[in-house]
Formats: C-alpha cells, structure tokens, sequence
C-alpha cells in the first residue's frame, strides 16, 4: 500500500539536497547494475512502532553469545513476552549484515527460528518471520541460502488466513528469490506457482501488491524464461494478473503497478505472447491505458508513470505478435480513443518524465506501423503538430511520419501543406545521419504522393539544404534521388 | 507540448474510430535507395532501450521515490483511529485468555490458533487444506478402509495431485520430488496404538518448540477424565475466567504430559 510505504521510510533529518543527492548516487548505481545486468532490489517492510525505534538510534550489532542468548529465550523463556522480546531484539540485530553472518554460521539458528515460525504461539511466528524477513534482505547470497529450510513453511503459510503474515511470507520470499538461484531452484519444485495462484485469490490489497511483488522478482531471474514463465503461463496466474489490470473501481494502483510489471517480463521474454493475446491482453491493456490518461488530467503526482512504463512496453511487445492480426486482436485495439490516451499520456511525460518519451513513441510507432485505422486517426485528430513538437525528442518521430505517409496519396494530402515540410528543412539541418535519414525517407514519400510539395521544398531553399549531405557515405544515394526527383518536378 | 482542445473530449467520449483512409502504395516507395519499412519494432527483456524504465522502477521498489495515492490506510478498530492505539483486549474464543493490543496482532493469532482447527483434536493447522488433509488421514475410519485398497495420501502440495498408499510413500514423493524437508511439521504421521485411539503418550515427543498443535488453555478445574477419544478434548472454561500469567497461555511441555487428558 502506497500510504504505508510511506511510513516506512525512516525519518531523515537530512534536508532536500542531501536527499536528491542520495537519489542521484541510488540511480547512478542502479544504472551501473543494469547494464552489467546485475538488476537487483528489495523491498523492506519494517514496520518499527514509533515507540520502538527511538530517536534514530539504530540496533546494535549483535555478537555470537547474544545470538544464542537470544533464540534460547526466546524458544524456551517461560514467559510468553519475554519470549516476544528476545526476538524482537534478534530481529533488529539482524538489520546488521555481520549480525547476520554470525546468526548463518551458529549452528542450529536456522532450525530453532524455524521451530518457532512454526509454533503456534502467534506473536512468536509473527516475530520469527519478521527475523526471517531481515535475513532475506540480506545482500550475500550465503544469507539467502542459509533460510532455505524455511520455504516449505512460507509457502504453506501462503494459504493460511492471516493478511499480514502471508503478506510478510510473500516478501520474504520475493527477497529471497531474487538473491539466489540455489532458492529459486528450490522454490519451484516446492510448489510456488500454485501456492501463488492460490494465493493471487485473497481480497486483500496488501497481500495482492506482495504476491505481485514476489512474482516480478521471479520473473526477472536470468532463467526465468526457460524454468519459469512456461509452468506460470500454464497456470491460472495471467488470467487473474489480468483482473487485476481491469480499470473500474476495484483497480488499486500499488497492485497494477507490480502486476503491469510481472505481465511486462513475460511478454518480453516472448514465450508465448498468443497465449495471453487469447486472454484478452490487449483489450484489458488499451483500456487501462484510456483510464492512465484519464488520471494523469485530473492527479498531480500520483506516480502513475510507475504504471504508464509497463503498460506501455506491453501493449508495444504484444503489437508485434502475429496473433494480433490472426486472433483478431487488431480488433481488440481499434479503438482510437487508444491514440488519443497516447497522446495524453507523451504530453504528461513531457512534462513529469521525459525519460519515458520514447517508450511512448514506440508504441505510437507499433499502432501506426501495420494499421490504417491509427493512422487516420492520428490526422483526423490533429495530432500532427503534438507529434512534431516532439521531434527534438526522438527519431521516432519521423518514423511514425513514415508510417502514415507510406499509406499513400490519401495520407499524404492530410499531411500538406501544413508544419511538416518546415519541419522537415529544419531536421534536414541536423548532422545526425540517422535523422537526416529519416527525413529522406519521408520526403521522399512526401514527393511520390504529393507532388506538389515538391515545389514548395524548392522555393525554401530545400536543395540547399540536401547539398549539405551529398557527401555522407550513408546518405549520398537517397540524396542524389530526391535532387533528380526535384529538378524534375 | 500542446494538444488540440477537442482531444480531451475525444478521450471521454465512446469507444470507435474514424474510417480509415483508402491505403493505396505505390512500388516506387520502397525502391532502392530508399528503406523504409513500416515495422512494429521489439525489444527484448535486456535490451539497453528499458534502461531509464527500470532504473525508475527499482528507484520505486526500493523506496526512494515517495508516491502518493489515496489508498485508505488498513481499518483498524474505530478507538484505534483516534487514540493512535487500540486499548488491550483479550480474545474472544472461549477458553482463550490471550490478551492483545494491537489488532492486526489479534488477527493473527485468531488464525492461527482458532482458525482451522480439527474439531476432533483440536490441533490447528496453517490452512483449510492441511486441515481436510488431517481430518481425512486422522479421523476418517472410512479413509482407513479405503486406503487399504487404494492409493488415498493426496501429495500436500499445492497442485500436486499425486496419491500414495501410505504416508510414508506420500513423505518420500515430498522430499524427493518437491525438496521438502523430511521433518516437515505439518506431516506428522499417526501414530496409533490401537484403532480410533487417543493422543499416545509417546507423542509427547512432538510436543517439543514447533509442534504445529497447542491446546490453548489448561484446565484447571480438572473434571474427571472420561476415557478413550474424550481424553484428548480440552475442556472448556468460561471465558470470565483467566488464569492468571502462566497458567492459561502457552504450553509447557511437562505439563502436557500430566495435564493431557
């Protein structure tokens, strides 16, 4: 839940620079580990009552000796709170990497917090999962390793009836999974796709956001392809991840953010795409993006970029399959409402996450590339011009411009005269070659059905502006045929 | 970036879409030297394209990006909203003299403890399947029978839907096949002394930290213990009565053994 999340952030008595500091370094290294493809995060519950944690005073490393004091009492203290106590100090003595270390190599830790995870003493399972729950957010995957005996139980606690176990089960499990593939390995024969469909079931918002929290981190294991996604797509998982995508009033934004996400790693690891296309990905999909747009004019800063990326990759990868035309899913995205919620969507990365600008001309370019439809829409709801604004942003742009001009003389009329042959000029200025490239192609296009144009490019100095390039070995031939084509027209 | 005024309305209108427009190509389009091709484009899982994307998502999942949504914060006990806490309670169930002060505290415990419950045994067990499972293999005398001639121990996993003639058959397929750990506690075999029996003393050797059965509260007012299968029903205390600190909560393992009637 997001309201809660928020709670958890610790209280920082740093100001404004020093946090946008950190989140520059954060980013920086988040960046750095994905492109060694090293991509890892957790999510932490910590849920320390104020009363517990203190002025920012942070638990203190624990020693061996605490350790094992620690779990006696605990496993056999004779008061019920006492018993409570000593794991609540384990378990903040495990925020510590090297309390953690010293906890992995005591021998028997490991089976005495598993006996009391399985007690039915509640507060003490509560506790001890709690513990676990550190342990998983561990960076070492020695730590992570060390809690393997304890699955079996998390999984069997997927279907109990407590929200808040099962919702702290499930991070756990997420943490652990994405540490570890000795875990993973372990995980799967032990049943988690069906504990997890199972589970994907319960009514509860916060146990639905967790179990989309641990079935993203499964789902971008290095071998999730293979191992995974088959035995998930096989299950009833992508239907109810689905459900969980429809817009309406049942639509939470912290669960559709980790489910967008779970659907965006199937879909792009491209195993098999019809088969979710079948369930009626695409209609769901398009109409979540209508709802997105729909939002972004009435929120501020509802984070709803967080959603708006993996929806948009989705629809973008599905658009590729070949199914969209033969299972009649063209069908299911006809509506042009789609390209207008686009449109909506490009203008308010604009402004808030231009980052995601050409994720959004990606998909512009899959719906135009093969569909008439959208790209009639496009000129008949004006949105030639947005689109050109947006051309410092990204080829892609010139990219879509081909896609409706290659349609023909009835496409070509709509777009002359008009901002686009400027437009063109000015690009044709660039040194980049990709984007003079592009604007050959498309003039070219431009001349071949709209003849007219051709004049109006030579009357504003458009041979000039081709000269510049006629020496660039990639560019030279398309030059040269567009000079021949406009001295003769 | 500036939109045209009627999109909006666009978007809140109804589903369609414009005729398209006659396509109509011309084989000049795509001759040498040009190229273009209008193609959908893929990306794959780590192409460089998604790197901003999942920067931002990782940035969220690891807290840093502060969102907010009106979520209603998780209901708790309407005293609770205003004070900041809910003043100490005890449980409800009759005999259970638990005492809590927080309510997702009390949830818990009500599942775990008085939930799924055998109402023959009273052991409580972590979900309704366990429990048929327990009910069938434990109490079910028709089960008995049936088992002789036929493979009747369901697998305990989720999904699994093989069956096996004995529990043990069943414990090995576990381990061997789903990796689980051979002292699972929600597996225990029967042991049984004679048919329909009670708990046999010797199980007392499960009664250790772990054992995934507790009676909750202890008699005190010990009624004279009828024999056979009543024995190991726990007696009920009216839920005006608390024991006091030890007596009622929790379970000491040498008091099990007197105490188990």
């Amino acid at each position: 839940m997001w309201s809660r999340r928020q709670g958890r952030l610790r209280p920082t008595v740093c100001g404004v620079e020093e946090l946008r500091r950190r989140r520059r370094e954060r980013e920086a290294a988040l960046r750095k580990a994905r492109r060694e493809q090293q991509l890892v995060s957790k999510r932490l519950l910590r849920n320390d009552a104020p009363e517990e944690a203190g002025e920012g005073c942070v638990a203190a490393i624990l020693g061996e000796t605490e350790v094992q004091q620690f779990l006696r009492q605990a496993q056999r203290g004779t008061e019920e709170k006492e018993r409570e106590g000593a794991l609540v100090s384990l378990r903040r003595g495990l925020q510590h990497p090297e309390t953690q270390q010293t906890f992995i190599r005591l021998e028997g830790s490991m089976r005495t917090l598993v006996g009391l995870l399985t007690s039915n003493q509640a507060l003490l399972q509560l506790e001890a999962a709690r513990c676990l729950h550190e342990l998983s957010h561990s960076e070492q995957s020695t730590v992570a390793e060390a809690c393997l005996p304890a699955t079996s139980y998390l999984l069997t606690y997927l279907s109990s009836h407590s929200s808040d176990f099962i919702e702290l089960c499930l991070y756990t499990l997420g943490n652990l999974i994405v540490e570890s593939e000795a875990v993973r390995r372990q995980l799967l024969p032990q049943g988690i796709v069906p504990a997890l469909a199972a589970c994907i079931q319960s009514p509860h918002v916060a146990v639905l956001e967790a179990l989309g929290y641990a079935l993203s981190q499964l789902l971008q294991a290095e071998e999730a392809p293979e191992k995974i996604i088959p035995s998930i797509l096989a299950s009833t998982l992508p239907q109810h991840m689905l459900q969980m995508l429809q817009p309406g009033p049942k639509l939470n934004p912290g669960v559709a953010v980790e489910f967008a996400w779970c659907l965006h790693y199937i879909i792009c690891s491209q195993v098999s795409n019809p088969l979710l296309i079948g369930h009626g990905a695409l209609s769901t999909l398009g109409l979540l993006l209508l709802d997105l747009a729909g939002a972004v004019q009435k929120t501020e800063d509802a984070g709803l970029e967080l959603l708006a990326c993996p929806v948009l990759r989705c629809l973008s990868n599905l658009l590729t399959e070949a199914a969209v035309e033969t299972v009649g899913g063209q069908m299911q995205l006809r509506d042009e409402r789609v390209v207008a919620a686009l449109f909506i969507l490009l203008q308010f990365f604009f402004q808030k996450q231009p980052s995601l600008l050409p994720e959004g001309l990606w998909l512009l370019n899959n719906l135009t590339a093969n569909s008439p439809s959208f790209c009639t829409s496009l000129l008949s709801l004006d949105l030639i011009e947005p689109l050109l604004q947006l051309l410092p942003v990204s080829n892609v742009v010139l990219t879509v411009l081909c896609n409706v001009a290659e349609k023909g003389p009835a496409y070509c009329q709509r777009l002359w005269p008009g901002p686009l042959l400027p437009a063109l000029l000015h690009t044709l200025a660039f040194s980049d070659t990709e984007v003079v490239g592009q604007s050959l192609e498309l003039l070219h296009l431009l001349f071949l059905y709209q003849p007219e144009a051709v004049q109006v490019f030579l009357q504003q100095s458009g041979l000039q502006a081709l000269e510049r390039h006629q020496e660039e070995a990639q560019l030279q031939d398309r030059v040269y045929a567009l000079q021949q084509t406009a001295l003769q027209g | 970036m500036q939109l045209p005024p009627a999109l909006c309305a666009r978007l809140a209108a109804g589903p369609g879409a414009a005729e398209p427009l006659p396509v109509e190509r011309d084989p000049a389009a795509g001759a040498a030297p040009f190229r273009f091709v209008a193609r959908p484009v893929r990306f794959p899982r780590e192409h460089q394209f998604f790197e901003d994307g999942d920067v931002q998502r990782h940035l969220y999942l690891q807290d840093v990006i502060m969102q907010v949504a009106d979520v209603p914060e998780k209901p708790r006990a309407p005293e609770a909203r205003l004070l900041g806490r809910v003043p100490a309670f005890a449980c409800q169930v009759a005999g259970c003299c638990q005492v809590f002060d927080a309510l997702d505290d009390y949830e818990h415990h009500y599942h775990t403890l008085h939930g799924n419950v055998c109402s023959f045994c009273k052991r409580a067990f972590p979900s309704g399947h366990l429990l048929d499972a327990h009910i069938l293999e434990w109490h079910d005398s028709l089960f008995q029978i049936l088992s002789e001639r036929q493979d009747m121990y369901q697998c305990l996993v989720e999904g699994c839907t093989e069956k096996f003639k004995t529990s043990r058959d069943r414990k090995d397929h576990m381990v061997r096949m789903h990796l689980y750990p051979a002292d699972f506690r929600f597996d225990k075999p029967k042991k049984s002394r004679s048919p329909a029996s009670a708990e046999a003393p010797g199980d007392s050797g499960e009664r250790s930290e772990g054992e995934a059965m507790e009676i909750c509260s202890e008699p005190v007012a010990a009624s004279p213990a009828p024999a056979g299968e009543r024995r190991i029903y726990r007696h009920r205390i009216p839920s005006t009565i608390c024991f006091g600190q030890g007596a009622a909560r929790g379970f000491k393992s040498n008091k099990k053994k007197t105490k188990q009637c």
